[in-house]
């Protein structure tokens, strides 16, 4: 789960490292008269804001309504910007990036930090950064701080205060299950503040049960994709037309492509799992239909999954919902004859060629009708 | 050497008594493993099938001499179950459980290490060996005795693609599935290790999809250190960014772990990567001419 600025600086709040004076805004009666210039900050997901308008800065009371009423106006990247954070605009001297992220070659907490801010992390040459393991059994000690510290050059007041920022940096990370917590830019003010100017916190969604105080915002994700979540099924929306459920999701991925190379392209890709329940089976063809594709493929490799018990899940669904759209099976495995009958018998294609069923399903949604074509 | 299982594996299997762990456990036994028991807090003294039941790991160690265990308890109390598992002196911990935080993962993965002990998964179908059998719930009927070693993160996938083997006439050593997480206790590297000293190997099938640099990092240990050939297939060519494609590792972050990437590592060590699972199975005998 990815939070927005403003719910990541609450946590940082909590966890005593230093971020802006500000508050929340939904319309321009929130905004409250400023005694300094402030930075008003489009609370959005996607990157990038700062050149799409997403960040602007306003004195005195006018001038910041009129900003955040434009703002508030704005769509950045297709996203409706819904809320502000109006915040003390910072005197900046120096600008630098810290994170930890569980590093997936090492499988260990890995501190990375950079010696300039407000970059996208793969922009910077490599002499700029610098990172460490921090290992869960013991910690960050304040000896990597310290090295932290002389890599960015900070004399020693304010390297007292980049080990206070790391630690609490580290006990959010490690108390809150992250995946990543990210400072970028962490600012160093004229008046000598260490001050984390934006904020990037992603939660293991698969540990939130341990935290049940955090609202759920899901960013990044779609209705649907959420009301799917609630069901236990993994569900992407994308950008094509076919529905694709399989079971599994390698095998998922694998249908997805193997669509591409025959001219189709997936709307959805629904990951069964490895359930052969067919009121599950039911459930992800209501939730597919939600995403409105001209076609649907299923593609079940019966290892244990029983194929016939998905075929009847399959069958029920398309009486019950009324389904017209093409509907193309591909089966193998354990059951797999009895599924081809059953589906056979309800008029429904089913194959065992995977590649054979990816062309057909292409085939039966027919040609995309171009603007202007009729 | 062989590949994880031995003649000296004796299973014991975490969660025993719930639907899957009782269902896998016969499955493993029907397929010639050497399963000894399971746990099951409250209900020790029991029985599935013929297999005795215990409280905990220790007592059933005691009793049955396991040092193998296969985990499926419930992701939220499966690190308790590692770590009990590893106290216990285990020295191959497989878990099939999925969802576990990643958090939990790195710290038994980190504690196995302490120990000396081996962390297949976690969330992965476990390993077979058409041989002497399979720890986990990979379906026994799709394979067939042979030298092909295959590794992969996913599940139902790689049964596809070893089906296609064996339909093929190519029967397989080890099929090892080492996990869809973003942080496991045994990549690639470790297991084409393996697969490069066993005796039963002859070729290897690598099945990776995208996030994270696994595969990556597997073409460089095959192009050091590999003298067996290699082939690979790589789910998720058309996944789009930013989106977790049902694997919790499945996602191209940043514009980083991308398949396209992954392709090229792999071409760029020699290995043939094959545009569909069905296209594995030519491809290898191919290599092997």
């Amino acid at each position: 789960m990815k939070l927005i600025e403003a719910r990541g600086k609450e946590l940082f709040r909590r966890f005593d490292i230093p971020v802006p004076e500000g508050y929340l805004a939904r319309s321009p009666d929130e905004v409250r008269p400023p005694s300094k210039p402030m930075a008003i900050k489009a609370q959005v997901r996607s990157g990038g804001r700062g050149r799409a308008g997403g960040i602007r800065f306003a004195s005195g009371l006018d001038q910041m309504k009129r900003a955040v009423s434009e703002m508030l106006s704005m769509q950045i990247s297709g996203e409706m910007v819904r809320e502000v954070l109006v915040e003390e605009r910072l005197n900046i001297l120096r600008e630098f990036y810290v994170s930890l992220s569980l590093d997936r070659s090492s499988g260990l907490p890995l501190l990375l930090v950079i010696s300039q801010g407000g970059m996208e992390v793969e922009a910077v040459e490599s002499t700029k950064t610098n990172s460490w393991h921090v290992h869960p059994f013991v910690g960050l000690q304040d000896h990597i701080a310290r090295q932290a510290a002389d890599f960015l050059l900070l004399d020693s007041e304010q390297s007292g205060r980049l080990r206070k920022l790391l630690n609490g940096l580290w006990t959010l990370f490690w108390e809150m299950d992250c995946e990543l917590v990210e400072v970028n830019p962490l600012a160093m003010t004229v008046d000598g503040r260490l001050i984390a100017a934006d904020s990037k916190v992603v939660l293991d969604d698969d540990a939130l049960f341990r935290h049940p105080e955090l609202p759920l915002d899901e960013l990044g994700t779609t209705a649907l994709e959420i009301e799917a979540k609630g069901r236990g099924i993994s569900l992407v929306q994308l950008e094509g037309d076919i529905g694709v459920i399989a079971n599994g999701a390698g095998l998922t991925m694998a249908t997805l492509d193997n669509l591409a190379i025959r001219g189709g392209k997936g709307g959805v890709f629904l990951d069964l799992g490895g359930t052969d329940d067919d009121k599950v089976v039911e459930g992800a063809m209501e939730l597919i239909l939600k995403a409105r594709p001209k076609a649907i493929l299923v593609n079940i490799f019966g290892g244990i999954t029983r194929c016939d018990t998905v075929a009847e899940g399959l069958i029920a669904a398309r009486r019950r919902l009324r389904i017209e759209i093409p509907l193309v099976v591909r089966v193998l495995g354990v059951n797999e004859a009895e599924a081809l009958e059953l589906l056979a018998a309800e008029g429904v294609k089913a194959l065992y060629d995977l590649d054979e069923a990816c062309a057909e399903v292409v085939r039966l949604k027919g040609g995309d009708r171009r603007d202007g074509d009729r | 050497m062989t590949v994880i299982v031995d003649d000296e594996t004796r299973v014991l299997v975490q969660g025993i008594t719930g639907h899957q762990g009782s269902f896998h456990a016969l499955s493993m036994l029907e397929m010639g493993t050497k399963v000894v028991g399971g746990t099951s807090p409250g209900r020790g003294g029991s029985k599935v099938g013929e297999l005795p039941v215990f409280d905990t790991v220790a007592a059933s160690v005691k009793e049955t001499r396991a040092n193998t265990s296969v985990v499926f308890v419930p992701a939220r109390f499966a690190l308790d179950a590692v770590i009990e598992a590893l106290e216990a002196g285990i020295e191959t911990v497989v878990v099939i459980s999925e969802h576990i935080p990643q958090h939990d993962s790195m710290i038994m993965i980190q504690y196995a290490r302490f120990t000396g002990a081996r962390i297949l998964g976690p969330n992965c179908p476990g390993l077979a060996n058409p041989r002497r059998g399979k720890l986990g719930i990979m379906p026994s009927m799709i394979f067939r005795r042979g030298s092909t070693g295959v590794v992969s993160r996913s599940g139902t996938l790689t049964y596809e693609i070893v089906n296609a083997l064996t339909q093929a006439g190519i029967g397989q050593s080890t099929c090892v599935g080492i996990g869809g997480d973003p942080i496991i206790g045994t990549d690639f590297v470790k297991v084409l290790e393996m697969f490069e000293q066993d005796v039963e190997t002859e070729s290897v099938v690598l099945v990776g999809e995208i996030g994270g640099f696994a595969e990556e990092e597997a073409a460089e240990f095959i192009r050091a250190r590999m003298t067996k050939p290699v082939v690979a297939y790589i789910a998720g060519r058309t996944a789009p960014p930013e989106k977790r494609m049902g694997h919790a590792g499945a996602i191209i972050a940043r514009g980083l772990g991308t398949a396209s990437s992954k392709i090229a590592a792999l071409n760029k060590a020699g290995v043939k990567v094959a545009s569909l699972p069905m296209d594995v199975p030519p491809l290898l005998k191919n290599a092997l001419n």
